[in-house]
């Protein structure tokens, strides 16, 4: 039986994996290889914890890790590409999950687990309650209005805002409760869970769809925080290191995202963008709008050197990136360049459109993040943008505007505009697009996936 | 409160290495780094094994066991994800 010096020291070696794993994340190239070493690191703080001499049960943790197992492994290889928002959020929500019940568990016997009588190991496991279930409950709702099992509309109703802060407020006079009278845990425990998973329904309700991609990095760096809150209570180093980690790694999501939508934090968390009645756009587009055929965008792109596509969410829905990739092919073959540009918010989470237009096997070093693609533009022949709209909206330069300061893809500097959208309905922001109406560009009315299909047939019969 | 400070002081110090590190993960790879770094999240399943292997009472066993059971899911079913995604990122 290993003694805890060296159990201590394997939870360190396995932290230093998790380091190194993440840090093979900085590359394409490192990344597979980083995510082995992540898993490691996990493996080898599994074995030593059951090597542990306290560990005595092993029957309710053979169950509970082959159910587990098989469920996650069910997931993981059944999910398509498409719903990995979804997925993602998932499993953020059952991390804060588990967390928060392995401190319910260690309150149910306190005099097993609480020997030490430090008072901060209580307070600990109060906090892990209300982080993991806050994790948790925000993590439902964030997948339920991504997998579109209630609507993804931002939900608001009167003196919401009050009881927000009214939830928050018990939250936080619970931690204090608990550590005038450590004694108190259990009960404040309960309490802060119940307090907690109203918050965490609150919380993500009245965000809306495009906002998703901040959401999740939250919720991602909360359930980092969790298992950070458990390592307090059970004084384990690697807990508490593997969460901050995480942490951290959801807070610079977080404020990439915001930024990238140029929104704080707290205008996300309340909902606050497309509240006002806002014009949709009928008159301004009222007979101004060129519309094109399949054949007509072949044609064009026949005489084009360099095109450059922008995928958008409806790419995503239309499951069209298989599409989008003979396209690209075809291009290629015709001795084009073809370059992808990815707005930072584009999809339903960071990187998501990546994700996909890897699957359809395009070159990573084809894909263009916002700060690369935006000079290119004035030298691109066509931009092809695909289910996109609010972050190719030129109004975002008009300071008057809903969206004013929001970083766009400058895609109006090419030299033409192809929009493949299914009709004019207006994106998130609920504004209309004057881009739609520029003279350079072409609106072609169509799914993106029966669009990409059209217009693949058409330069085949050329 | 010994344990604490010393709690605190690697959690504050891990939060700058994140930092520092996540900095450097390029965009396109920002979908793959959550679902990576929410599978290194499932470490508290340690916390869940301490709890579940412990000789308790029925109700904190029947806790510790759901813990098991969510930090398992999020822990394998995360790398694997993670694989699937990273292996598609390639260069032709």
């Amino acid at each position: 039986m290993p003694s805890s010096d060296l159990i201590n020291l394997a939870y360190l070696a396995a932290a230093v994996l998790f380091i190194f794993g993440l840090k093979g994340l900085t590359h394409p190239r490192t990344a597979v290889r980083g995510n082995a070493l992540g898993a490691l690191g996990m493996l080898l703080a599994v074995v030593v914890t059951l090597l542990d001499r306290q560990i005595i049960g092993f029957w309710t943790i053979a169950l509970g890790l082959l159910v587990g197992a098989g469920i996650g492994i069910l997931l993981a290889v059944r999910i398509q590409m498409t719903a990995m928002p979804q997925l993602v959020a998932l499993f953020n929500g059952f991390g804060g999950a588990a967390s928060a019940l392995v401190a319910g568990a260690t309150l149910a016997d306190p005099e097993l687990f609480f020997t030490s009588g430090a008072v901060s190991e209580l307070v600990a496991s109060v906090a892990s309650g209300i982080i993991g279930a806050v994790t948790f409950w925000g993590s439902l709702i964030a997948f339920a209005k991504l997998q579109e099992l209630i609507s993804g509309k931002p939900y608001r109703f009167p003196g919401q805002q009050p009881l927000n802060i009214a939830l928050l407020v018990v939250m936080i006079i619970l931690l204090l409760w608990t550590l005038a009278d450590p004694g108190r845990a259990p009960i404040a425990f309960w309490l802060g869970v119940v307090a907690a998973s109203a918050f965490g329904v609150m919380l993500v309700l009245p965000v809306g769809g495009a906002d998703m991609p901040v959401v999740i990095a939250l919720l991602n760096s909360l359930s980092g925080l969790a298992a950070s809150a458990v390592g307090f209570v059970l004084s384990n180093s690697v807990l508490i290191i593997s969460g901050s980690l995480v942490g951290s790694a959801g807070f610079i999501l977080t404020v990439i995202m915001c930024k990238a939508m140029n929104r704080s934090l707290l205008d996300v968390m309340l909902g606050s963008l497309g509240s006002a009645e806002q014009d949709s756009g009928e008159e301004i587009y009222q007979g101004k709008i060129t519309s094109t055929s399949a054949d007509e965008v072949a044609m064009l792109l026949e005489s084009s050197q360099r095109v450059c596509i922008v995928p958008g969410y409806g790419l995503a829905v239309a499951q069209a990136q298989h599409a989008v990739r003979d396209l690209t092919e075809m291009l290629e073959e015709a001795g084009l360049e073809v370059y992808f540009a990815i707005h930072p918010v584009a999809g339903r989470m960071p990187g998501h459109m990546n994700v996909l237009l890897a699957e359809a096997k395009i070159d990573y070093e084809q894909l263009k993040d916002m700060d690369q693609a935006n000079p290119l533009f004035a030298q691109t022949d066509v931009v092809l943008i695909i289910g996109a709209n609010d972050v190719v909206n030129p109004l975002a330069r008009d300071p008057a505007s809903a969206i004013a300061g929001m970083p766009i893809l400058d895609v109006d500097k090419a030299r033409t505009v192809v929009v493949i959208k299914r009709s004019l309905s207006p994106g998130f922001a609920g504004i209309a697009n004057p881009l739609f109406v520029a003279d350079n560009t072409m609106m072609l009315f169509a799914d993106a996936q029966k669009a990409l299909i059209d217009l693949i047939a058409a330069l085949d019969t050329k | 409160m010994g344990t604490f400070v010393a709690g605190l002081t690697i959690f504050v110090l891990a939060v700058f290495v994140g930092l520092e590190i996540i900095n450097k993960v390029p965009p396109t790879l920002h979908t793959p780094l959550m679902s990576g770094s929410n599978a290194i999240s499932g470490i508290t399943l340690i916390g869940a094994l301490l709890a579940a292997g412990v000789e308790s009472t029925l109700w904190a066993q029947l806790l510790a066991f759901c813990a098991v059971v969510f930090a398992s899911v999020n822990l394998v079913g995360g790398f694997l994800v993670t694989h699937r995604m990273l292996r598609m990122f390639q260069r032709r």
